[in-house]
């Protein structure tokens, strides 16, 4: 094996399938798909698009809760950092927030749900002293036309993440100082930082706020459990008809995928257009040599919004423990009149089969991206490559480029060649989607280990392999293990993936949670929703603790 | 044409195409060679070029024979040259006996292994450290282990990029004379970068200046 290969043959076992998906998405949706005899190129399929009266309704939802989410979440983390960085209460907050990350979407979307639907537990606890409700009042809140429980799902999950990237890219804006200096200078803590560190963070976290904007344009999972029904988004209307019996419905999915891909594109070039005008506007700010942001009322206004999110993602998983205990449960009482193990008792079975089937696929993937990964970052060490801002773009294009545009696409492809759906189609899938989050985590301690520690082992007669397994390894077991929990719950959260190459043969925890999303069965959605939680979150508590226990006579492995 | 020693016949060393330092010097087996100069004169360079650790953009030509053999062509751990770096760099994660054994030919087995170990840790005064985690030793412990670890992989040439400076002026003098006394006894070589004139004093040979 030539590891000087390896970025080559990951790009390629990572964009191919992209690339190769989009052909395959492209073509039906001109009138070509072989397998049910369509060779004439023509725009049928969109003319049937057109004539859908769900599409105008479809096609708005996509654009305003992606944009918006993406806005929201972005401004709440911005004012965050600009007001709190660096204080002890930030500190807590953001270790309070690193287990949320790993809380796969489906889950908090449930939690979400359960928490302010028109019988749950935010009602219950108003009702009735303060709205007289004695029955679960007639109103649309989860799934409403306009996208607000939608948006707001989509925005609790999106504040950690972008968080945590903010966090990553500080160390390298040399933010302290710069925020001293613009303080030093008269401005207030929230119009120091964005004057002085947020052009330079922003600009290191410009690639995942837009995998932020393409996910939350795009998301099936999330739109199944929070979005509208009639019209559903695009996204989920693309999938509805993919797995519509008649194969002739696959050109109209096609065509709405084609769509869906387009207006993705077009968000883009929206977005870089705002950034523009929101450069444009800064530097007339800074000019204006305004130094007020608003001080101690921006700090408690974003605490307050970022606090929210947070305290959301986790009522939402207490109210689901909750349920999944729930024997009966009377509005509006606020407690449970019985709690049970009935209803564990009653999914078990189901729910042992599809763990077992969820940790293998999420295994294997995680190991096998794991490996990409290193060879990838052992490769650039060895023969001093280096990944050039064109790489870094490549690397986030499976994560940009929608999974309802390219998969089904895939599917096309399986479909002509005969490849039958099934588990390791699956994990293949997966490692997609799970390398570029495998890669981002170990990179950065990949690469700032110290390399006179391989000059050493190297002069003490020890061959590159050596000191790979032996000395880079054994010394990087933490970052490692980390990276292998990022990968481990960003297999276990995937959706589509699993649902569209899997052909509908392969249960996950989480094919089996979203599906229940359609039925009412809260004690059920429960039980599923808290066995994805936690099967995302085990691996993280394993990665802290599993170091420790190694190394716990190595000092010098066990800093902070 | 087989002179024992480590020699630098016309070493060149260009950064991006730019020349960045040239020189020849030849040291004699049991002789300490001082190379100094201001900080970014290009001494760890300078080292790099020797190890075979230099990439682009750093270009390396002209000659470094060791003990005869043309050591261009090999890689850093066919060269077997040791080297010590200002800080000790110990393995965090092996004890101070695994540390040791890391660089002990592949021959040496079982007790030999172990006793091959034990003696050396004798050697500088640190008996029975073997099972120690380096991140417990003081500064001029671990050096000492650093010193024997790289002895104990049987080198041909010492390289030394300013050791000593972490240390206080007392254990300075005592650790630098054993690190002389060790590479004598061997009959190494040894190139020693250093800020510190009283180094390059005690080291009595040859001193190299670079601007
Ligand atoms: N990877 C690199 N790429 C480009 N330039 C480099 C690289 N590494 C070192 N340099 C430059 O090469 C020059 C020499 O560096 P070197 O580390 O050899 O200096 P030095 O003499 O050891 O200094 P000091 O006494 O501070 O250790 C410096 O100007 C440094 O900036
Ligand atoms: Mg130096």
């Amino acid at each position: 094996m030539r590891l000087r290969a390896m970025p080559m043959l990951t790009l390629a076992l990572l964009l191919g399938p992209v690339l190769a998906g989009l052909v395959g998405t492209l073509a039906p949706a001109f009138g070509i798909l072989p397998v049910i005899g369509r060779v004439e190129p023509g725009v049928d399929a969109f003319r049937a698009l057109l004539a859908w009266p769900g599409l105008p309704g479809a096609v708005w939802l996509s654009m305003v809760t992606g944009l918006g989410a993406t806005v929201i979440s972005l401004v709440i983390v911005m004012l965050l950092v600009a007001c709190w960085s660096g204080t002890r209460s930030f500190a807590a907050f953001r270790r309070a927030l690193s287990p949320l990350l790993s809380v796969p979407h489906a889950a908090a979307a449930f939690g979400l749900a359960f928490l302010v639907a028109p019988s749950g537990l935010v009602v219950r606890l108003l009702s009735p002293w303060a709205t007289g409700w004695t029955q679960p009042p007639d109103l649309l809140i989860v799934q409403d036309p306009a996208g607000l429980s939608l948006m707001a799902g989509l925005v609790v999950k999106e504040v950690p993440f972008l968080l945590l990237m903010t966090l990553a890219a500080l160390g390298q804006a040399d933010a302290v100082r710069a925020e001293t200096v613009a303080r030093s200078l008269g401005h207030d803590r929230p119009a120091a930082w964005l004057k002085a560190v947020f052009p330079r963070v922003y600009a290191q976290i410009r690639l995942p706020v837009l995998v932020v904007l393409a996910f939350s344009m795009t998301v099936v999972d999330v739109a199944l459990i929070l979005g509208p029904n009639t019209p559903p988004t695009l996204a989920v209307q693309v999938v509805r008809w993919m797995n519509a019996p008649d194969l002739a419905m696959r050109l109209q999915a096609a065509a709405a995928a084609t769509l869906q891909l387009a207006l993705v594109v077009a968000a883009l070039g929206l977005w870089c257009l705002g950034e523009r005008v929101v450069a444009w506007l800064g530097r007339a700010w800074i000019w204006s040599g305004a130094r007020r942001a608003g001080g101690a009322i921006t700090a408690a206004l974003s605490l307050a919004l970022a606090g929210s999110a947070a305290l959301t993602v986790l009522a939402g998983l207490g109210v689901l423990a909750i349920w999944s205990f729930a024997g009966f449960w009377r509005f509006p009482s606020p407690w449970p009149d019985a709690m049970t193990l009935g209803n564990w008792v009653r999914h078990w079975p189901g729910v042992a089969e599809a763990l077992g089937t969820t940790i293998g696929i999420s295994a294997l993937s995680t190991f096998l991206a794991l490996v990409l990964a290193i060879g990838c970052l052992e490769a650039e060490h060895r023969h001093a490559l280096r990944l050039r801002a064109r790489g870094q773009w490549l690397l986030y294009l499976p994560l940009l480029a929608p999974q309802v545009a390219f998969l089904p696409g895939v599917q096309t492809w399986m479909l002509m060649l005969g490849v039958k759906g099934g588990v390791g189609a699956v994990v293949a899938a997966h490692v997609i989607f799970v390398f570029p989050y495998v890669f981002l985590s170990l990179g950065d301690p990949f690469r700032a280990w110290d390399a006179r520690q391989a000059t050493i082992a190297h002069s003490l007669g020890a061959g590159p392999d050596r000191v790979l397994w032996a000395v880079r390894l054994p010394m990087l077991l933490a970052p490692l293990l980390t990276a292998a929990a990022v990968g481990f719950a960003v297999s276990v959260g995937q959706y589509l993936p699993t649902l569209l190459i899997g052909g509908g043969r392969v249960q996950t925890v989480t094919t089996e949670a979203v599906a229940l999303a359609a039925g009412g069965d809260r004690r059920a959605i429960a039980v599923w929703a808290i066995v994805q939680t936690g099967l995302a979150l085990l691996p993280f508590a394993l990665a802290v603790g599993l170091p420790r226990l190694v190394w716990c006579n190595r000092r010098g492995l066990l800093h902070g | 044409m087989d002179e024992p020693g480590l020699i630098l016949q016309d070493l060149r060393v260009t950064l991006s195409g730019k020349p960045m330092l040239r020189l020849s010097a030849h040291v004699a087996p049991g002789q300490v060679v001082s190379v100094m100069g201001p900080s970014g004169a290009g001494k760890s360079t300078l080292l790099g070029a020797v190890m075979g650790t230099l990439s682009p953009p750093f270009a390396v030509s002209g000659r470094i024979l060791l003990d005869g053999r043309d050591l261009a062509a090999l890689p850093v751990e066919a060269r077997q040259i040791g080297i010590l770096f200002q800080d000790p760099l110990l393995f965090p994660h092996l004890s101070v006996g695994s540390n040791l054994a890391f660089g002990l030919p592949r021959a040496l087995r079982g007790a030999a292994r172990r006793a091959a170990v034990e003696k050396a840790l004798a050697d500088v005064g640190l008996n029975g450290f073997a099972s120690r985690d380096p991140a417990t030793l003081s500064g001029g412990q671990k050096l000492r282990v650093a010193l024997m670890r790289t002895l104990l992989a049987a080198p041909c040439a010492l390289l030394l990029d300013e050791p000593f400076s972490s240390l206080d002026a007392d254990r300075r003098a005592q650790i630098r004379s054993l690190v002389f006394e060790r590479a004598r006894a061997a009959g190494l070589p040894v190139l020693m970068v250093t800020h510190d004139p009283a180094d390059a004093q005690a080291a009595g040979g040859l001193v190299i200046k670079l601007d």
